[in-house]
C-alpha cells in the first residue's frame, strides 16, 4: 500500500523476510493509510474482533470442564459456576460476551448502513461481513442450547423444527439434524461441535473480512474517495490503534457492569431450570439478539413463508450493494436517504420488540406492519431513492471545502458529528 | 467527545430496553432491603445462617438442594459457619455409600465433601409424595424465576384466602404472587415456624427473608467476590480510559484534527 519498498534493518529479519514476508505484513497494519476524519461509529470493527478473541479464549477455558451430554450438561455448568477456580467470571464473561458482540455488530453494520460503506469498490467485505454475521447467529444459537436448560431445549426444538416447513423433504432433515425422533444427546453433542468449530471459521472469515478491506481502505464519514497515503490519511499506527483502543476501553466498562453487577439481566429464567422434554415453557422467546428475526418469522401465518421471509430479511443484505443504486455513499449528503435510514432503524427496533411480546392481538399486527415496512425499505425506497432524491453536493476532499453550494466545512463537520 | 456519548446513550438505550422487554411479564413484587444489592453488596452471615436453618428445618423435608456441598457452608462469602458446625451439620444427615471391598452398599453419616442429601430419591418419588407436583431443587431457584429473590419472598407472604368466585381444587392453594395464583405447597411460614438461637424473632417475614438470602447464596456462591472484582476491575478500567484518553489528545495534537 505505501510507496516505498519495505526493508528489515536487520540482517536476520531481511534472511526471513525474502523467505515469508510477515515482516512486510506487519509494516503495512501498522502504516495503513486510514482515513483521519474517522468517525468513532468506526472503532467497532476493533471492538468485533477483540469480541471473538474474547469468546474464543473464554469458549475454549469452559469447554475444559463442561460435559457434552444431555444427562449431565446442566450439571457441568453448575459445576463450572460453584466449584471450578473464576468458573463464574469465565462463564459470565462467555454468556454477556455474545451480547456485546451482538450489539457491537449492529452498531458496525448500521454505520455501514449510514455511511453507505457496502457501496463500490467494498462489495466484497460487505458480503463477507453478512456470512460472518449468519454465523454469529448460528454460533450465538446452538451456544445458548449448550447448558441445557429449559429455553436451550425448547429454543432448539422450535428453531430446528422450521426446517421441517420445506415441502417434502422437511421432516427427514429435521430429524438428520436431531440425530433422532426428538431433540436429545445426539443434537446437544453435534451442536457442541458445531458451536466449538463455527468461531474459528469466523476467524477467518475476519481475516478475509479485513484483507479485503485493505485494498480499497476504509470508507469515511464524508463518503467520498480519498489518494492514499495524503494529507487525508493518517498511517494506522499509532492513531488509529490509540483511538480504537481508547474506544475499546470505554465498551469494556459497560461489558464490566454486565459481568460483574447484572450477568443474567439478558438472559432468561428459565435457562436455569434443567432442560424437561414433557413440560413447556409458557413464552419460548429468543435471545434478544435474534429478536427481530424471529418477529418476522411469526408475523407471516404460513410456516414456510414465514421461514423464507426470515431467511430472506438477512439474505436481502447481501444484495444491498445493488438495491441501492444511489452513487453517493455518505447519509451525510442524502437528506432523503437519512430520514429513511432513522425510520429504518426505528423499525428493526420495533420488530425486536413485538418479538420478545405473544404474537397475537396488537402486537401481531404491529410486526406484520413492520416487517412489510423492512422489506419496502430494501426492495422499494432505496432502489427509487437513488433516481428520485436531491443530493447535497460533495466536497472535493474530506480537509477542503466545497466548490460549489453553500455547505462549508465547518457545516460538514458538523452534519458529520450530528 | 459528543459522538461518543451519543454512542453511549445509545446502547444504554438499546440494553435497557431489551431488560425491559425481559421484565415486563413480572407482577408488582414485594420488595424488601437486600443487603447483597448494590456494587458493593454482601450477603448478611446472620441472615444467611438463619436462612440455612429456615431451609433444613421447613423446606428440607421436600425440596433438594443437589448443587450444593456441606462445604459450601464453611466457605468465605457464604453463611461462614465453623468447620466444627458444618462436620456436625453434616454427620447428621446419612449417605448410602458404597459398594465397599465386599460389594456392599453401606449406609455412612455424610461428610464436608458430600452434597446436600436429597429428601427423595428422585423426581418420581418427589411427585408421589406431593400430589404429583415436583418441589423444585432449590439449589439455583433465585436464577431459576423471574423477578429472582423478590418473588420467592412474595410467594412466601403471599398465601391469602382465595377471592370470591375461585374454588380450588383439594391440595391446591391461593397465593397472591404465584403465576397462575395456584400453587401446590401450602403455606410453609408461620410465627414462630423455627426458634432462632441467635435472638432473633422467628416473624413470617424474617424467616421469609433469611430464607431467600440463602437461595440467592446458594445460587450464586461466588456473589460477594463477584461484586468485589467489579468494583476493583471497573475503577481501573476507567483510570485506564482517562490515561488512554489523554495519551490519544496527545498523539493526534501532532496533526490539526480533532478527534
Amino acid at each position: 500500500m505505501s510507496d516505498h519498498e519495505y526493508v528489515p534493518k536487520s540482517k536476520f529479519g531481511k534472511w526471513f523476510n525474502d523467505r515469508l514476508p510477515l515482516l512486510t505484513l506487519g509494516n503495512h497494519l501498522a502504516d495503513y493509510p486510514t482515513p483521519k476524519n474517522l468517525n468513532y461509529w468506526w472503532t467497532f470493527g476493533g471492538i468485533l474482533t477483540f469480541c471473538l478473541i474474547t469468546q474464543i479464549v473464554t469458549g475454549l477455558t469452559l469447554a475444559m470442564h463442561y460435559i457434552a451430554h444431555a444427562d449431565l450438561a446442566f450439571e457441568s455448568v453448575e459445576h463450572i459456576m460453584r466449584d471450578v477456580n473464576y468458573g463464574w467470571l469465565i462463564r459470565y464473561i462467555h454468556s454477556n460476551g455474545s451480547s456485546m458482540f451482538f450489539l457491537a455488530v449492529y452498531i458496525h453494520i448500521f454505520r455501514s448502513l449510514f455511511y453507505g460503506s457496502y457501496k463500490s469498490p467494498r462489495e466484497i467485505i460487505w458480503i463477507i461481513g453478512i456470512i460472518i454475521y449468519l454465523l454469529m447467529m448460528a454460533a450465538a444459537f446452538m451456544g445458548y442450547v449448550l447448558p441445557w436448560g429449559q429455553m436451550s431445549f425448547w429454543g432448539a426444538t422450535v428453531i430446528t423444527n422450521l426446517f421441517s416447513a420445506i415441502p417434502f423433504i422437511g421432516e427427514g432433515i429435521v430429524q438428520w439434524l436431531w440425530g433422532g425422533y426428538s431433540v436429545d444427546n445426539p443434537t446437544l453433542t453435534r451442536f457442541f461441535t458445531l458451536h466449538y468449530l463455527i468461531p474459528f471459521l469466523i476467524l477467518g472469515l475476519v481475516v478475509l473480512h479485513i484483507w479485503a478491506l485493505h485494498i480499497p481502505g476504509n470508507n469515511n464519514p464524508v463518503g467520498i474517495d480519498i489518494k492514499k497515503p495524503s494529507k487525508d490519511t493518517v498511517p494506522f499506527h499509532p492513531y488509529i490503534v490509540i483511538k480504537d483502543g481508547f474506544a475499546l476501553l470505554m465498551f469494556m466498562i459497560v461489558f464490566a457492569f454486565f459481568v460483574f453487577y447484572s450477568p443474567n439481566i439478558l438472559g432468561h429464567a428459565d435457562n436455569y431450570i434443567e432442560a424437561n422434554p414433557m413440560v413447556t415453557p409458557a413464552h419460548i422467546v429468543p435471545e434478544w439478539y435474534l429478536l427481530p428475526f424471529y418477529a418476522i418469522l411469526r408475523s407471516i401465518p404460513d410456516k414456510l413463508m414465514g421461514v423464507v421471509a426470515m431467511l430472506s430479511a438477512i439474505l436481502i443484505l447481501a444484495a444491498l450493494p445493488w438495491l441501492d443504486t444511489s452513487k453517493i455513499r455518505s447519509a451525510v449528503f442524502r437528506p432523503l436517504y437519512k430520514q429513511f435510514y432513522w425510520i429504518l432503524v426505528a423499525d428493526v427496533i420495533i420488530l425486536g420488540y413485538v418479538g420478545a411480546m405473544p404474537a397475537e392481538g396488537l402486537y401481531l399486527l404491529v410486526a406484520r406492519v413492520a416487517t412489510a415496512y423492512y422489506f419496502i425499505h430494501f426492495l422499494i425506497i432505496l432502489p427509487v431513492l437513488g433516481f428520485k432524491e436531491k443530493t447535497v453536493p460533495l466536497p472535493l476532499s474530506i480537509t477542503e471545502p466545497v466548490l460549489e453550494g453553500s455547505l462549508g466545512l465547518s457545516t460538514i463537520k458538523k452534519e458529520i458529528l450530528n | 467527545m459528543k459522538n461518543i456519548f451519543k454512542i453511549i446513550y445509545l446502547i444504554i438505550l438499546l440494553l435497557t430496553g431489551a431488560y425491559q422487554v425481559n421484565a415486563s411479564e413480572k407482577t408488582q413484587l414485594l420488595k424488601t432491603d437486600w443487603s447483597f444489592k448494590g456494587l458493593l453488596g454482601t450477603f448478611d452471615r446472620g441472615s444467611l445462617q438463619r436462612g440455612y436453618q429456615v431451609y433444613t428445618e421447613v423446606c428440607a423435608s421436600c425440596h433438594s438442594m443437589k448443587y450444593v456441598s456441606y462445604r459450601n457452608l464453611v466457605e468465605e462469602g457464604g453463611p461462614e459457619f465453623s468447620i466444627e458446625q458444618a462436620k456436625a451439620i453434616a454427620a447428621s444427615f446419612e449417605v448410602t455409600d458404597g459398594p465397599n471391598d465386599d460389594g456392599e452398599m453401606f449406609v455412612r453419616p455424610a461428610k464436608l465433601s458430600d452434597k446436600f442429601v436429597m429428601p427423595y430419591e428422585n423426581v418420581k418419588a418427589a411427585q408421589a409424595a406431593n400430589g404429583g407436583a415436583y418441589p423444585p431443587d432449590m439449589s439455583v431457584l433465585a436464577k431459576a424465576r423471574s423477578g429472582g429473590v423478590d418473588y420467592i419472598y412474595s410467594v412466601l407472604l403471599g398465601y391469602e384466602d382465595p377471592p370470591s368466585g375461585i374454588t380450588l381444587d383439594d391440595g391446591v392453594y391461593y397465593n397472591k404472587y404465584m403465576y397462575g395464583n395456584n400453587i401446590k405447597m401450602s403455606q410453609p411460614l408461620y410465627d414462630g415456624s423455627v426458634e432462632y438461637s441467635d435472638g432473633t424473632e422467628a416473624t413470617e417475614e424474617q424467616m421469609a427473608k433469611d430464607v431467600a438470602t440463602f437461595l440467592m447464596w446458594a445460587a450464586e456462591p461466588h456473589l460477594e467476590a463477584r461484586h468485589k472484582m467489579g468494583f476493583r476491575a471497573i475503577i481501573y478500567l476507567i483510570i485506564l480510559t482517562i490515561l488512554v484518553y489523554f495519551s490519544m489528545k496527545k498523539i493526534w495534537s501532532r496533526i490539526e484534527s480533532e478527534v
